[in-house]
C-alpha cells in the first residue's frame, strides 16, 4: 500500500486521549462488554472508555468484530454482555429517536429500491429532526446545502443517487450522516470504495469535524496507513478483543502487526 | 470538503435546486384534481342513458347545497344520484385506497413490484368471497352481502397469517414476509380452486368478483368502505417519514431514529386494512396499486409526504376513468381496462425513465 504523501506534522497538534479521563461521563464507557451470536464468540472483555469528543479508529483484520462493535455502540445489539453507556446512560435505555439526534451512522453499503436524486438521499439525515408532517424547513434545508458542500458531491446534485459509483454513493451517505447534525459520527469503512484523492479529503473532512465542531469521531478502518496518519487514537481488535489502544506508533508495532495480521509489516511500509 | 473547490458551490445553490424540485407536485396535484373532477361529471353523466353534462353539473351543485332550480325529470335525479354517483365515488375511493396502499407496501418492502395483493390480501378476499358464495346461506343488510364481509375478513386473516408466520422463520425479515406472502398467498389460491370447482352453477359470481368491477355500488357500500380508506390513508400519511427513511433499509432507518419493528407492525395493518376495504366493495383490481406510486414517485421523487396524498388524488381519477371506459362497450370488468391501459402506458414510461430516472 502506498502511504499518502503528506507530512505528518500535523499528528503533533492533534488532540490526544482525553486530557482529564473519568472527568466526565461524556462518551462512551464499555464495561467487560461481550456478544455471542449462535453460539460464536464475537466479543469478549472489551472495556474502553471512550469521550465525546474523540477521534479514534477501530481496526483489525477481517472477523476480529469491528462491525460487532459498531453494533453494539449503535444500539442494534441489545442481547451483548457487560455493561455500555453513552454520556453516563445505558445506550440499551436509549430510544432510537433519542440516538439519532446524538449519532450518525454512515452505513458501509446501502441499496436503494427506487431513484432518488442525491440530494433527497442526503435529506434523509434530516428525518431526526424534521417535523413529521411539514417535512423540510428552512434549517432542516440549510444543514442538506451544508453537508452536501461538505462532503464535496456539489456537483452530484439532481443526479439519480442509483446510477453513481460505489464511491460517489459512499460521500453520499456521508452527507446524509453530516446532514443529521450528530455529536458522534460513527463510520463503517468509510474509504473502502474511495480512490486515493478522496480517502484524504474524507480522513481530511473527519479531522475538521473532529477539531473545529467538536464533533466525536469513531471509524472502523482497514487501512493502517490512513489510520495512522489521522487519528489520534487507534483500538486494535482480534478475536473479539481488545489487543491494543493508544497513540498510532504505540499500536502499530511490528510484532503486534505480525501477531495480529500475520503478515510482515515492511510490506505495508512502516 | 477539499478546502479549494469548496468555496465555489455557495449553499445557496443548493437551496435553490431543492425548491424547484418541489413545483413538480403542485401541477401534478392540480392535473389529477382536475382529471378525477372531469372524470366525476363524465362517469355520472354517461352511461346506458346519457344524462347532458349540464344537468349533471346541475344535479350535483343542488344536491351539494347550491341554489340551483329542478329543470330536469325526476328520473334524471335517481339516475344521477342513486345509481352513477355512488358507483363513480366508490371507483375513485377504491382507485386512491389501493394507490396509496401500493406506495405502503413498496415502501414497506423495499421493493418496486410490490402491490397492495403481495402479502396474500388478493386470495384471502377470493377466498372469501368464494366461500360467502358458496355456502348456502343468504344474508343481506343494507346491501352488503356475506361476499362484501368475507372478502374483507379473508382479505385481513391472509395478511395476519403472513404476518405471524414470517416472524418465526430465521430469514431477514423482509425475505420472509414476501416468501411467506407467496406461500401463503398459492395455499390460498389452491382453496379458491377448490371452492370454484364445487361452486358448480355460482362459478359465474366467484369468478364475477374475481375480475373486479362497481356495477353492484351503492351508498351503503361506500358509506362502509370510503371512512376505512380514508382513515386508514390519514393515518399512513402520518407513517410517511418512516417510509422515507426506510428507503435505505431498516438499519440505516433506525439509525435515523425510527423504531423499524413499530413502524413495520403499523403501516403493514393500515396498508392491509385499506386494502381489504378496497377488495371488499371492488373485487380484485389489479395494476392501480402497482404502477400509480411509480408514476407519481416518477414525478415528484420518493418523499413519502408527497407520493402518498399523490398516489390517492392519482389512483382516484384513473380508475374513475378506467370504470367510465369500461362502461363504454356495455360491461367489461374494470381489471381488464386497468390492465390494458395500464400496462402500455407503464412500459411507455420505463422507456422514457431510461433517461433521466430509474423506476
Amino acid at each position: 500500500m502506498i502511504a499518502p504523501t503528506i507530512d505528518h506534522a500535523d499528528r503533533a497538534t492533534a488532540p490526544g486521549v482525553d486530557p482529564t479521563p473519568g472527568a466526565s461521563t461524556d462518551g462512551y464507557e464499555l464495561e467487560g462488554l461481550g456478544l455471542t451470536f449462535g453460539g460464536r464468540t464475537i466479543l469478549s472483555e472489551v472495556s474502553l472508555h471512550i469521550g465525546a469528543r474523540e477521534r479514534v479508529a477501530i481496526l483489525g483484520p477481517n472477523g476480529a468484530g469491528k462491525s460487532s462493535l459498531l453494533r453494539v455502540l449503535t444500539g442494534h445489539a441489545p442481547d451483548h454482555r457487560g455493561s455500555v453507556t453513552l454520556d453516563g446512560r445505558a445506550i440499551a435505555s436509549y430510544g432510537r429517536d433519542a440516538l439519532a439526534r446524538r449519532l450518525a451512522v454512515v452505513p458501509g453499503e446501502v441499496s436503494l429500491p427506487f431513484a432518488a436524486r442525491v440530494e433527497e438521499v442526503v435529506a434523509l439525515g434530516r428525518v431526526p429532526h424534521e417535523d413529521p408532517l411539514r417535512g423540510l424547513r428552512a434549517a432542516d434545508r440549510r444543514a442538506i446545502g451544508e453537508a452536501i458542500e461538505q462532503a464535496g458531491i456539489s456537483d452530484l446534485v439532481g443526479r439519480d443517487a442509483r446510477r453513481l459509483s460505489l464511491g460517489e454513493r459512499q460521500l453520499v451517505v456521508l452527507a446524509m450522516a453530516l446532514a443529521q447534525e450528530p455529536r458522534t459520527l460513527i463510520l463503517d469503512e468509510p474509504t473502502v470504495h474511495l480512490d486515493l484523492r478522496h480517502q484524504v479529503e474524507v480522513m481530511t473532512l473527519l479531522v475538521g469535524l473532529n477539531e473545529r465542531q467538536g464533533v466525536g469521531i469513531l471509524a472502523v478502518l482497514h487501512d493502517l496507513t490512513l489510520a495512522a496518519h489521522f487519528f489520534p487514537r487507534l483500538i486494535l481488535l482480534d478475536r473479539g478483543r481488545v489487543v491494543a489502544d493508544g497513540h498510532p506508533d504505540d499500536v502499530l508495532t511490528t510484532e503486534r502487526i505480525r501477531a495480529v495480521y500475520g503478515v510482515d509489516p515492511a510490506i505495508i511500509g512502516r | 470538503m477539499s478546502v479549494g473547490a469548496a468555496t465555489e458551490a455557495p449553499t445557496a445553490v443548493h437551496i435553490g435546486r431543492l425548491e424547484r424540485a418541489r413545483r413538480r407536485p403542485l401541477a401534478l396535484a392540480l392535473t389529477a384534481l382536475a382529471a378525477l373532477g372531469l372524470a366525476i361529471v363524465a362517469g355520472v353523466a354517461l352511461g346506458s342513458v346519457s344524462v347532458p353534462f349540464g344537468d349533471t353539473i346541475a344535479v350535483l351543485a343542488q344536491r351539494l347545497g347550491w341554489p340551483v332550480a329542478t329543470t330536469w325529470p325526476e328520473t334524471t335525479q335517481v339516475i344521477v344520484l342513486d345509481l352513477r354517483l355512488p358507483r363513480v365515488l366508490t371507483a375513485a375511493v377504491v382507485g386512491a385506497g389501493l394507490a396509496v396502499a401500493g406506495t405502503a407496501f413498496q415502501g414497506l418492502l423495499r421493493n418496486p413490484l410490490a402491490d397492495p395483493y403481495v402479502l396474500g390480501a388478493a386470495s384471502g378476499a377470493a377466498l372469501g368471497a368464494a366461500i360467502a358464495v358458496i355456502i348456502p346461506v343468504s344474508v343481506a343488510w343494507l346491501g352488503f352481502g356475506l361476499v362484501h364481509a368475507l372478502a374483507f375478513s379473508g382479505a385481513l386473516i391472509a395478511v395476519a397469517i403472513v404476518w405471524r408466520l414470517a416472524r418465526t422463520t430465521s430469514l431477514s425479515s423482509l425475505t420472509a414476509l414476501l416468501l411467506t406472502g407467496y406461500a401463503v398467498g398459492s395455499l390460498l389460491a389452491a382453496g379458491l380452486s377448490i371452492a370454484m370447482y364445487v361452486s358448480g352453477a355460482q362459478l359465474r359470481q366467484i369468478v364475477f368478483y374475481l375480475l373486479g368491477g362497481f356495477s353492484g355500488a351503492s351508498w351503503p357500500q361506500l358509506a362502509a368502505a370510503a371512512p376505512l380508506v380514508v382513515l386508514g390513508s390519514i393515518l399512513l400519511l402520518l407513517r410517511a417519514r418512516s417510509l422515507n427513511a426506510l428507503l435505505l433499509g431498516e438499519e440505516t432507518a433506525a439509525n435515523l431514529g425510527i423504531d423499524v419493528r413499530r413502524e413495520r407492525a403499523i403501516i403493514l395493518a393500515l396498508a392491509s386494512l385499506v386494502t381489504a376495504a378496497a377488495v371488499a366493495v371492488s373485487g380484485l383490481i389489479g395494476f392501480v396499486g402497482l404502477i400509480v406510486p411509480h408514476v407519481v414517485r416518477l414525478i415528484v421523487g420518493p418523499d413519502a409526504r408527497l407520493v402518498l396524498p399523490l398516489s390517492a388524488l392519482v389512483g382516484a381519477a384513473f380508475l374513475t376513468l378506467a370504470d367510465l371506459v369500461a362502461r363504454i362497450p356495455g360491461e367489461l370488468p374494470v381489471g381488464v381496462v386497468t390492465a390494458i391501459i395500464g400496462a402500455p402506458f407503464f412500459l411507455v414510461i420505463l422507456r422514457r425513465a431510461r433517461a433521466g430516472y430509474e423506476v
